[in-house]
């Protein structure tokens, strides 16, 4: 029986912005507690970094002259596809387990930063010190234990759930089905089209502009990656062999490099 | 020793051979990360911060184990308290960093009047300081009548407050104290 696909649901509507979630991050993956950036938000810091793996954004939002925050969860979307995998040139640096989850081995990590370039999400951060790449786990050694990762287990609010992927799905959408009857009628669910569905899906009030969120709307493996990865790594595989075979084939009927000793004279 | 000819010895070669260079070893290491609390003592407590009192399991190593300081390696919500579910605020969440912290006052402190210095004191001391000063007030303030004559037996000049953490049993006895005493302002961490 293959492993069951694990999903993390996020609805946005129900985020207070206590920001639990990050701080539980920090402690479980013991990150060191820094001070944050102030940039004239509610928000801890701008941006992820390679010890702050969950970003709580708080996206100001003007809706008919009434101020709202639209919270967002940033983390890792742990795609089906995922583009960083897709990049890594690494043998086991980037693995995906049969759980969906997809995990980063810093042990094997080799530090050249494809795998950001082949985020859709631009969520993998480098460390400048240990020259390793980081992001969220989703908790793999809780998940792997049986409990639930460290940000769904301190949420007040349960406004992240966590489960297999189709029952959470179905939890998506009877929410959806509230929001829209609360009056919101653009509400929807956004698990990242164009990579396969993210196993971090969320619940959104402005499902038809997820750039509102700070989510990209129609998220791609860039086509660099794609390309080198997919048609240039067979055609390089080709030349490769076909230089071998070339060179044996070549041996095998002019023989092998005649050398006279005059050559060695001049 | 069994008879190998030259065509077996080159056949268990290149499989020696396959299996070192041939295949991922990779693959075979790539499990879930180590779980950090795999091996640790559990203790359910309660949370010091505000008035709700979520539950919260304190997780430590090191317990009964020689020549070794036990530590807490982390602390989350308690999932069996009817207060909080499991869940925890963003303060609550951070609480290893209250307990495993080189700030943290781990003996008792005391600032004379006037004084801006704060000194280290023994805890005899420091309960010596506090006994003092309770018996000092109580004999000062402590009315038996009041402007009427009627009697009442009450101290005004002392205020009590409890905490969060407080159990059912702590605050039976708080309330003895408080009663023997006479004191009449009393307050709890809900209301602060």
């Amino acid at each position: 029986m293959p492993a069951t696909t694990v999903a993390k649901l996020v609805d946005t509507s129900l985020c207070i912005g206590c920001k639990a979630c990050e701080v539980a991050c920090q402690e479980w993956n013991d990150q060191e507690f820094t001070l944050g950036v102030f940039n004239n938000t509610y928000q801890t810091q701008p941006d992820l970094t390679p010890s702050f793996w969950n970003l709580i954004k708080f996206n100001e939002h003007v809706d008919d002259g009434v101020n709202s925050w639209l919270m967002a969860k940033y983390q890792c979307m742990h795609c089906a596809d995922p583009g960083c995998l897709k990049a890594c040139p690494a043998p086991g640096a980037i693995v995906q387990l049969p759980n969906g989850i997809v995990d980063f081995k810093q042990d094997n990590c080799i530090g050249c930063g494809y795998c950001i370039t082949g985020c859709p999400f631009d969520v993998p951060r480098l460390s400048p010190t240990s020259k390793k790449v980081y992001k969220c786990s989703l908790c793999s050694d809780r998940v792997g234990a049986g409990m639930t990762p460290a940000c769904i287990r301190t949420c007040p609010t349960n406004c992240l759930t966590f489960g297999s992927r189709t029952d959470l799905v179905q939890l998506a959408e009877i929410r959806t089905a509230e929001l829209k009857e609360d009056g919101f009628k653009d509400a929807g669910i956004y698990d990242g089209p164009g990579v396969g569905g993210t196993n971090v899906m969320y619940v959104l009030k402005h499902a038809s502009e997820p750039e509102k969120y700070g989510l990209p709307k129609d998220p791609r493996i860039p086509w660099t990656v794609s390309l080198w990865k997919g048609p240039l790594k067979w055609a390089a595989n080709a030349a490769f062999l076909g230089t071998a075979v070339g060179a044996m084939l070549h041996y095998l009927k002019f023989g092998p490099k005649e050398t006279h000793d005059d050559d060695e004279v001049a | 020793m069994l008879p190998v000819n030259r065509r077996q010895f080159l056949q268990a070669g290149a499989a020696v051979t396959a299996t070192a260079f041939g295949f991922r070893l990779e693959a075979a290491s790539a499990v879930a990360r180590e779980l950090k609390i795999a091996r640790t003592n559990q203790v359910q407590s309660v949370c010091p911060y505000c008035a709700v009192g979520c539950g919260v399991v304190i997780h430590t190593t090191g317990e009964r184990v020689k020549n070794a300081r036990p530590t807490v390696v982390h602390i989350e919500g308690d999932p069996d308290s009817p207060v909080n579910r499991g869940t925890l605020c963003s303060k609550g969440i951070s609480l290893k960093e209250f307990v495993v912290n080189d700030r943290r006052l781990t003996k008792p402190q005391y600032r004379a009047a006037g004084s801006g210095e704060w000194t280290d004191i023994s805890w005899d001391d420091a309960i010596q300081k506090i006994a003092r000063r309770i018996k000092d007030t109580r004999d000062k303030g402590f009315q038996e009548q009041d402007a009427q004559g009627r009697t009442v037996n009450r101290l005004d000049t002392l205020g009590l407050i409890g905490g969060c953490t407080d159990t059912n049993e702590i605050n039976y006895l708080l309330g003895k104290f408080r009663f023997g005493l006479g004191i009449l302002p009393y307050e709890n961490q809900a209301r602060l």
